[in-house]
């Protein structure tokens, strides 16, 4: 295969992923939270079980009128959304599939790649805030900076404890090096790396920057249409993000029964299954308050990841 | 010229265009966004040249946190949208001192390398700057570290007075406590 076919089947096949997978994940959203609250609303769509719902939605999205706040700084107001969207995209291009190259671009050090891709996610909640023009947004975009900030110190260091395990960081080498005891031995640093993804993405209950009772919408307040509609996606692709960094450097990514034909459906299963666990957390748990959610991050979750850290060096020289 | 000098002098150009901008744009928050812009750019410039573990410690480090705190100090201060005409600064020292050190570092590496063409270093990879680090550096890393450290311990005694602070003077202590009292009264 010529290297230019080769690249283009890849990247159409990344951009596919990154458009699909979000609506699996937001249609499955309408529908869990449907059955697990008794709700009425995302039933009812298009008849059969409101398989419409979600097409119903993008209509709407593509309808509203696009405003612009009369006093926000226009140009940061618009690139926001992209820049909350970029990192995903680029993170979804090293996450592994399945044994033998089945990834779109492997890279040594992979995982180093995506925790400082996913920093970059900061910059656009302070853009989107600080443009707005909107004290809300602004307060929203300030807690948001706090908390992302915060939480990637756990998701460094428990990402650190599993590629000090596998002795590397590219990240078909960490699910190549993956044993099935290692779910006991990195389950701590697994826990902790799930939670810090679920603040990094913002999902209930760490949606203290967006809180609708107290800030509107926090720092996406004022976006209304496809801009919002842009926000949304990078909400439903950042669970697919964490899911499949979880999946891969915790789960044993594409181990299971016959990984060499059927690697992509156990890595895909496992995948949709922790979308489903970090839906079912945002239905079942109440948001954390502000001073809740530091402490639960610098007084639990590092001294566990650097406790984590200790037991994985000390497992590893003694093995 | 190959591809890669090509790209050099963009993200040279982009880095050092941006880094104009954020000291002469007049919008504060854009600034700093211009700052990511050229920090970005010079992580670029570490992946052409093959260090592909320092461009990712840059984006880390310094567009995901140096640059997100100092945005977030600049909101949790004052960040007006739009130019501000109160900014204080002196063009002409800025300048002489900026252009003198670029100049002078660039006519110093002109006469120290003479246009010497090099053989291209390995790649920097994750492994083999372990191994410097680790191997022959591990000292001055080690020192670097303490000093990180001291730097830490010392940010925690400034930020908290109640437990750092030292009792120099004992007679004008009680007086905080009357005075709300008197407020109060």
């Amino acid at each position: 295969m010529p290297l230019w076919l080769d690249l283009l089947i890849r990247v159409v096949a990344v951009m596919a992923a990154f458009l699909v997978l979000p609506l699996v994940v937001g249609q499955a959203e309408h529908k869990v939270m449907a059955h697990m609250q008794g709700r009425l609303g995302p039933m009812y769509a298009g008849g059969f079980h409101g398989w419409a719902q979600l097409v119903a939605d993008g209509v709407k999205f593509v309808q509203k009128e696009d405003v612009t706040p009369r006093d926000a700084d226009r140009v940061v107001f618009r690139l926001a959304p992209i820049v909350a969207l970029f990192p995903y995209l680029v993170v979804l291009l090293m996450v592994p599939l399945g044994p033998g190259g089945l990834v779109a671009q492997s890279l040594d050090i992979g995982l180093f790649l995506v925790l400082a891709v996913l920093g970059i996610g900061v910059v656009a909640v302070l853009m989107s805030a600080w443009s707005s023009a909107n004290k809300y947004s602004l307060l929203g975009g300030v807690r948001g900076a706090a908390q992302l900030l915060g939480y990637e110190l756990p998701l460094v260091l428990s990402a650190a404890s599993v590629a000090m395990a596998a002795g590397t960081l590219s990240l078909p080498g960490i699910v190549e090096a993956w044993r099935p005891w290692w779910l006991i031995w990195q389950a701590p640093a697994a826990l902790v790396f799930f939670i810090a993804g679920l603040a990094e993405i913002r999902r209930p209950p760490f949606d203290m920057p967006i809180a609708d009772s107290e800030l509107v919408f926090g720092y996406m307040t004022e976006y209304t249409g496809l801009r919002f509609a842009f926000f949304l996606l990078a909400e439903y692709v950042g669970i697919v993000v964490i899911a499949a960094l979880t999946t891969v450097l915790f789960l044993g990514g594409w181990h299971g029964p016959n990984p060499d034909q059927l690697g992509w459906l156990w890595t895909m299963l496992k995948v949709f299954a922790l979308s489903f666990v970090i839906i079912w957390i945002r239905v079942s748990y109440p948001r954390l308050r502000e001073d809740q959610l530091q402490r639960l991050c610098w007084l639990i979750l590092v001294p566990t990841a650097l406790a984590q850290l200790v037991l994985t060096v000390a497992v590893k020289s003694l093995t | 010229m190959t591809v890669s000098d090509v790209l050099l002098l963009a993200l040279g150009a982009l880095a050092v265009g941006s880094g104009t901008l954020v000291v002469t744009s007049k919008h504060l928050v854009r600034a700093g966004l211009y700052l990511v812009v050229s920090l970005g750019a010079i992580a670029g410039l570490y992946l052409v040249l093959g260090a592909e573990l320092v461009a990712w410690v840059q984006v880390l480090v310094y567009v995901g946190a140096v640059v997100v705190l100092l945005l977030f100090a600049v909101m949790l201060t004052r960040a007006p949208i739009g130019p501000s005409a109160d900014l204080d600064r002196p063009v002409f020292p800025a300048a002489l001192i900026g252009g003198g050190v670029g100049l002078g570092l660039a006519g110093l590496f002109a006469d120290a390398f003479h246009w010497v063409r090099y053989p291209e270093p390995e790649p920097g990879t994750a492994e083999r700057v372990g191994e410097q680090i680790f191997g022959a550096w591990v000292l001055p890393f080690e020192v670097l570290s303490i000093l990180l450290l001291s730097a830490l311990v010392g940010a925690i005694v400034l930020s908290r007075p109640d437990i750092g602070a030292r009792q120099a003077e004992p007679e004008p202590e009680p007086e905080p406590a009357t005075e709300p009292e008197t407020e109060d009264a």
